[in-house]
């Protein structure tokens, strides 16, 4: 009779296993370079600088407060001599002056809060540090927009290539292919015309050194949480143990 | 017992009934002693109920439910929740218990449910357990539709707004009772108030009132086993059913086993994998509502996503009513029909392990069906493509299981029961 039950049990996780396997078959429109993530204190720092330097002047990340730096291994004097430009005391947020209004005239669309954006542009295609890690690559010149500047991840992007003196100007080459289903697919390839200040591979570090503060940013406590986790899940496991024993002790004499 | 502790117990006693309960629900409650794996999720729903709850209490205390814009044009309630996650002391381990724990009650429930249905715990004289149970899930889906909004991401605006506007499509007073849901035109800071009272307060009223009813009820009959014979027809001279154990101290250690192995599992998502792959807490929810960009995909969370596809499924206009009409009647129909099973199962025996083949394959294909129904669920609609068309026929199977079951159930080849629990 026992065998019957388990059969449904193998049937049912089964059934929930290959679920996730068909959710991701599914999607992959964008292809997305795999960032990779660091958790190395001398990482998140030059992240936090690039950050600072580059990003928080038009984005905010209106909940990340400037002590918050000491978790990746800065001192609180440190921080005020080097990072905080924006506000005067080190127990306020990452905020900027420009308003939403301005933001929004000069942009086209105010810029948005970056505090969350590593877990928001997680999708089917990737994690959200594969998004942000591809689409800082990939701007190209293309005098058509406003700004001068395109982005093949994000098309038509209100945002310029902030980081284009590091990284250099790259062009597009665009080739219509046969998509194979009759119609036809813009594929565009991005080549360096103009080098910058920083090597290919360079960038690429600073750019995942910046990826990995904004994964960081996003969940300042992960690090932790998972530690934590470990503690709690090796307690559970020896509890289940004795609550095993206490349970087979009680139940001996049930037939 | 010292004597003067036994003086106080029988002063208590004297004016509460206190060993009385103690002796009727648990110390002398007989349950059967054959119950298996898939006996230990009541007790755990209840465990979710009482950690929802207490979790709840704390989330409360830093939670703002205001829709209005804060200086740095973020809105409130949306940055109360990142405040509970950076500035509040233990404020992620809270929340995440919550989050995680609004999803394990519905795997919970599901299984609890499903339990139910493997060993035909719905049939008399347990028809009104199950009926306050399903009371109880039509509860815990409200408590968690309204709970979704309070975070006031994208997905909860926009997942909100489409489930209201089903309501606009009922005839006559359907334009009116989602303005009332609303209390605006739009979901707004009105909607967000009102389902955070109903949220913290209305429903979990409801819910400890249902969930108080199942047990009494369940207590007054005495539980179904894995074998669906009825224990309280065999007694020994003192009128103690043969095959039950006193529920305590046999059930409350069997429980505490059961308890830990599901902490370890709630515990490994928690700190391990808090966001459940975007299952348990969506990626666009981490962007702000905006009333002014709709996301290109709308999804309700998992657990609804089987009643989901049964509203979708539903794409043809019928009596000069929209199919949107049809469609929340094919979803809230796909939800209720539960109610009826006990009326529904014409089998001679209660267990699926006297059950026929007819009835096995049927339950069978009805989870697989779920699953399917689920997962396409928080699929885009390709527009009568290959998935909409399954979504459809899985419909119709999915009511054709409890529509059809009077007959297959009573046609189906059973078993006979034995006298006594199988060990």
């Amino acid at each position: 009779m026992k065998t019957r039950a388990m059969k449904f049990v193998k049937r049912l996780l089964a059934a929930a296993l290959f679920a996730p396997v068909v959710a991701m078959a599914a999607g992959a429109a964008l292809h997305l370079d795999k960032a990779p993530v660091s958790t190395d204190p001398a990482a998140l720092q030059n992240g936090a600088k690039v950050f600072v330097n580059y990003c928080l002047n038009c984005h905010a990340a209106s909940f990340v407060r400037y002590n918050r730096l000491k978790d990746i291994g800065l001192s609180e004097d440190l921080i005020k001599d080097n990072l905080l430009f924006t506000a005067d005391k080190i127990g306020e947020q990452m905020k900027i002056a420009m308003t939403r209004d301005n933001g929004k005239l000069w942009f086209g669309a105010p810029p948005p809060d970056l505090t969350l954006v590593a877990r928001a542009r997680a999708s089917g295609d990737g994690s959200g540090a594969d998004w942000l890690y591809t689409y800082l690559r990939q701007f190209y010149r293309d005098p058509s927009r406003p700004t001068g500047w395109n982005n093949k991840v994000f098309e038509n992007v209100g945002m310029p290539h902030v980081l284009w003196e590091l990284q250099g100007d790259q062009v597009a080459h665009v080739e219509e292919k046969d998509d194979g289903h009759g119609g036809m697919r813009k594929e565009v390839s991005l080549e360096l015309s103009k080098p910058g200040t920083q090597t290919a591979a360079e960038y690429d570090k600073t750019v995942a050194d910046l990826v990995s503060f904004m994964v960081w940013m996003g969940e300042p406590m992960a690090e932790s949480r998972k530690n934590i986790g470990t503690f709690v899940l090796l307690f559970l496991a020896g509890l289940f143990v004795l609550s095993y024993l206490l349970k087979k002790n009680f139940w001996k004499d049930i037939h | 017992m010292t004597t003067k502790s036994q003086a106080l117990l029988n002063w208590v006693d004297e004016r509460f009934p206190l060993t009385s309960t103690w002796k009727a629900h648990l110390s002398e409650y007989y349950a059967p002693k054959n119950f298996n794996f898939w006996y230990f999720f009541g007790s755990l729903a209840l465990m979710v109920l009482v950690i929802q709850i207490v979790t709840g209490i704390f989330l409360v205390m830093h939670y703002k439910p205001d829709a209005s814009l804060n200086a740095s044009g973020v809105p409130v309630a949306f940055a109360a929740v990142e405040y509970i996650m950076r500035d509040v002391p233990g404020g992620w381990l809270i929340r995440y218990m919550h989050s995680t724990g609004a999803s394990a009650f519905f795997v919970v429930v599901y299984l609890h449910m499903f339990r139910g249905m493997l060993y035909g715990s719905y049939r008399k004289p347990r028809e009104l357990i199950w009926l306050f149970g399903v009371g109880i899930f039509l509860a815990l889906m409200a408590e968690a539709f309204m709970g979704y909004l309070l975070p006031w991401g994208q997905m909860s605006f926009w997942g909100a707004q489409v489930i209201v506007n089903l309501f606009s499509a009922i005839p006559v007073i359907g334009p009116d009772l989602a303005l009332v849901i609303r209390g605006d035109f739009v979901v707004s800071d009105a909607t967000l108030n009102r389902f955070f009272s109903f949220h913290v307060i209305a429903v979990p009223l409801v819910l400890i009132g249902l969930v108080l009813a199942h047990i009494v009820a369940l207590h007054e009959v005495g539980s179904n086993n894995p074998d669906g014979v009825e224990i309280k027809k065999k007694k020994d001279a003192n009128g103690i059913p043969l095959d039950g154990i006193p529920f305590h101290p046999y059930y409350t250690v069997k429980d505490i086993v059961g308890v830990v192995g599901f902490l370890f599992v709630f515990s490994a998502v928690l700190f391990f994998a808090p966001e459940g792959g975007g299952y348990f807490l969506e990626y666009n929810n981490f962007l702000p509502a905006d009333p002014l960009v709709t996301p290109p995909h709308i999804a309700p969370v998992w657990y609804f996503t089987p009643f989901y596809s049964l509203l979708r499924a539903v794409t043809y206009p019928l009596f000069g009513l929209d199919a949107k009409f049809w469609g929340v009647i094919a979803m809230g129909a796909g939800v209720v029909i539960f109610a009826f099973l006990p009326w529904l199962d014409r089998s001679p025996v209660k267990s699926i392990r006297y059950k026929g083949p007819i009835f096995k394959t049927a339950l069978v294909l009805f989870v697989i069906i779920f699953f399917i129904l689920g997962y396409l669920g928080v699929q885009p609609p390709d527009n009568g493509g290959i998935k909409d068309r399954t979504t459809q026929i899985c419909s119709v199977l999915y009511f054709a299981f409890f529509l059809l079951m009077p007959f297959y159930s009573k046609m189906d080849k059973c078993k006979a029961e034995p006298e006594r629990v199988t060990s």
